[in-house]
């Protein structure tokens, strides 16, 4: 398919590139020049695309309507720590599953690979009675843990075993002869070298975590302990009607981190995500 | 394993162990670390994946009324209460048209963005950023915004007015609802499957086109013949991810639709949702979960299967 094209070819490719870029583009547009617009102007028609005066005030609404910075910080420290713990997990299982021999060791894979067929959906009820026994609804502990044990680290130690499996195993076994134990060869050899397959896991993770919407809305109750994609909805008038300019404010708040982190790094991104997938 | 441990050298060593060796060889050592390493995973799965599986079955036999205390044991009556429920049907149904239409679409559209990025042509980086950028911006947010656009006076209208068409209601129509939760959530996530078949094509050997060419292919024979062969185990892979993902829709369903109108966008997993924890229907919330987990089974065995099929090479 890697053919040249004639220049007529390639205009007629740009237009089509444009006009399907639009969906993806213009949301997101819309999204942060509404915010900055008066109720009033949001609805008008023909539609503004930029906002005639911008202003502030939905993002000062946003703070005064619920524990909006108190929410950040819980969505932004739990993912962290998601993030660092999966890595951790998946690391080490990885790396076992890949590089020693364990009896038992194919049984325990399979044991801990049901994880993938098995979505957190389908145990939910029952995860929320088990915390609910331990006194645990209400707290972070259930979005923490079970991301970092359970089935969402499951896709994590199953690419970071296939990364291990595909290193050459020389520079291993030359540490081993030099005395090396087999911890300090994990992270001292193979660990920096799988470099890339824990940048696409981190990244995968943070965003699973960062999107997670049902698990918070079943475990959480109290408003200063929510996470962001579940305070985006509480944003509601008396008559239960969406406020849709702070709305689309704490929207903006939530999507651009991302964003902006994105477009610094979307090489890594995009191609982390590309690898990681044809891994798995 | 073992068995190696007490040959030396092919010769057999004593049945009783030899005193002096210590009984902490490398070996041992080793399969202890193996052990240890995995040990977090491995009780995570147990205690987070293999334990609440089991206990939903049990819960699945049970009445379990949390605001009344209530635990009883009831056998298969809320089996029972599937054939009987009115809603099943209809969730189903719902279930089903999502995952279709979010497959066809999102691997339609994915594998069609994949192509035109796949031609020589300046600036395609660009627009595999923008392309892709969804992806990473926050579900909820980008649901939000979508359901701020589909109003019947929101920004898609808005933008059908000027070109002369008077749109619909788009999320409170029976019919438009279930395209538009679809649609949101193709443009959302296409991006992952377009870099995923990106990848692929360019692993395609330039050599079997140029040999068609010679043969006097036409470019469409040639899609067909050369490029779906040749990626078609990313096109499967993609196609587990999707189906897999598409019956875990959740968080568009209650941000958009909250099911409705009436039960034309209750999905799965949000009936299950309603079931267990807003009318704390616990003992039916966990058998709704085992008609879930056995379609996920089926539909990835099925997949595996057809993989013989279709599935053209292995790497």
């Amino acid at each position: 398919m890697n053919r040249d094209l004639s220049p007529r070819t390639k205009l007629v490719l740009y237009g089509v590139l444009l006009v399907l870029a639009i969906p993806f583009v213009f949301p997101t547009w819309w999204m942060v020049t509404s915010s900055l617009k008066p109720i009033a102007d949001i609805f008008s028609f023909p539609p503004q695309l930029l906002p005639t005066s911008p202003k502030l005030d939905a993002y000062q609404r946003v703070f005064e309507l619920q524990p909006f910075g108190q929410q950040y910080l819980n969505s932004l420290y739990i993912a962290l720590v998601v993030t660092v713990g999966t890595l951790a997990v998946a690391a080490l299982s990885g790396y076992a599953f890949a590089r020693i021999r364990f009896r038992g060791q194919n049984v325990l894979f399979l044991v801990i690979l049901a994880g993938l067929l098995i979505p957190s959906e389908v145990t939910i009820v029952p995860l929320f009675q088990m915390f609910f026994k331990l006194g645990l609804v209400d707290t972070h502990w259930p979005l923490i843990l079970v991301p970092i044990l359970g089935a969402p680290s499951v896709l994590a130690t199953f690419i970071m075993r296939q990364f291990f499996i595909s290193l050459p195993g020389e520079l291993e076994e030359a540490a081993r002869v030099d005395g090396l134990g087999r911890f300090a060869t994990f992270s001292k050899i193979a660990l920096p070298l799988s470099r890339p397959a824990l940048g696409a896991v981190a990244i995968f993770t943070f965003l699973h975590s960062w999107n997670l919407y049902l698990e918070p809305i079943v475990f959480l109750s109290s408003p200063e302990k929510f996470t962001l994609p579940q305070a985006l909805t509480q944003f509601v008038d008396a008559y239960g009607g969406p406020m849709w300019n702070v709305q689309l404010a704490a929207a903006s708040m939530t999507a651009l981190p991302v964003l902006v982190v994105f477009v610094i790094a979307q090489k890594q991104f995009v191609e982390g995500l590309a690898h990681t997938g044809l891994k798995g | 394993m073992s068995q190696t441990d007490t040959t030396v050298g092919g010769v057999e060593a004593p049945p009783t162990r030899d005193r002096s060796r210590p009984y902490w060889t490398s070996r041992r050592r080793d399969q202890l670390t193996g052990y240890l390493f995995i040990a977090p995973q491995l009780l995570g799965s147990l205690v987070f994946v293999i334990l609440p599986l089991i206990l939903v079955v049990w819960y699945s036999l049970h009445e379990w009324n949390v605001l009344a205390g209530t635990f009883e044991f009831v056998g298969t009556e809320n089996y029972a209460n599937l054939a009987d429920d009115t809603n099943l049907g209809s969730v189903l149904r719902a279930t089903g048209l999502f995952s279709v239409g979010l497959v066809v679409f999102n691997l339609g559209l994915a594998l069609l963005l994949a192509v035109l990025l796949n031609q020589k042509l300046r600036g395609t980086i660009v627009f595999r950023t923008l392309f892709f950028s969804p992806v990473v911006v926050s579900l909820v947010a980008w649901t939000i915004v979508w359901g701020f656009l589909l109003q019947d006076n929101g920004g898609v209208n808005g933008l059908l007015d000027t070109v002369g068409v008077d749109g619909p209601n788009w999320l409170r129509g029976e019919g438009t609802a279930m395209f538009s939760v679809v649609v949101v959530q193709v443009f959302k996530n296409v991006g992952l499957n377009m870099v995923l078949f990106l990848a692929a094509l360019q692993g395609v050997p330039a050599e079997l086109y140029e040999a068609a060419e010679v043969d006097g292919a036409s470019r469409l024979r040639q899609f067909w013949r050369i490029t779906v062969p040749m990626i078609s185990p990313t096109i499967l892979l993609t196609s587990i991810i999707t189906v897999v993902g598409s019956l875990q829709v959740f968080a568009q369903i209650a941000v958009l639709t909250q099911g409705g109108p009436g039960t034309s966008t209750t999905v799965l997993v949000y009936y299950l949702y309603q079931q267990a924890f807003q009318f704390h229907h616990f003992g039916y919330g966990a058998t709704l979960s085992i008609v879930l987990f056995v379609i996920v089974l089926a539909l990835t065995v099925l997949q595996w299967q057809m993989r013989k099929r279709w599935v053209h090479h292995e790497s």
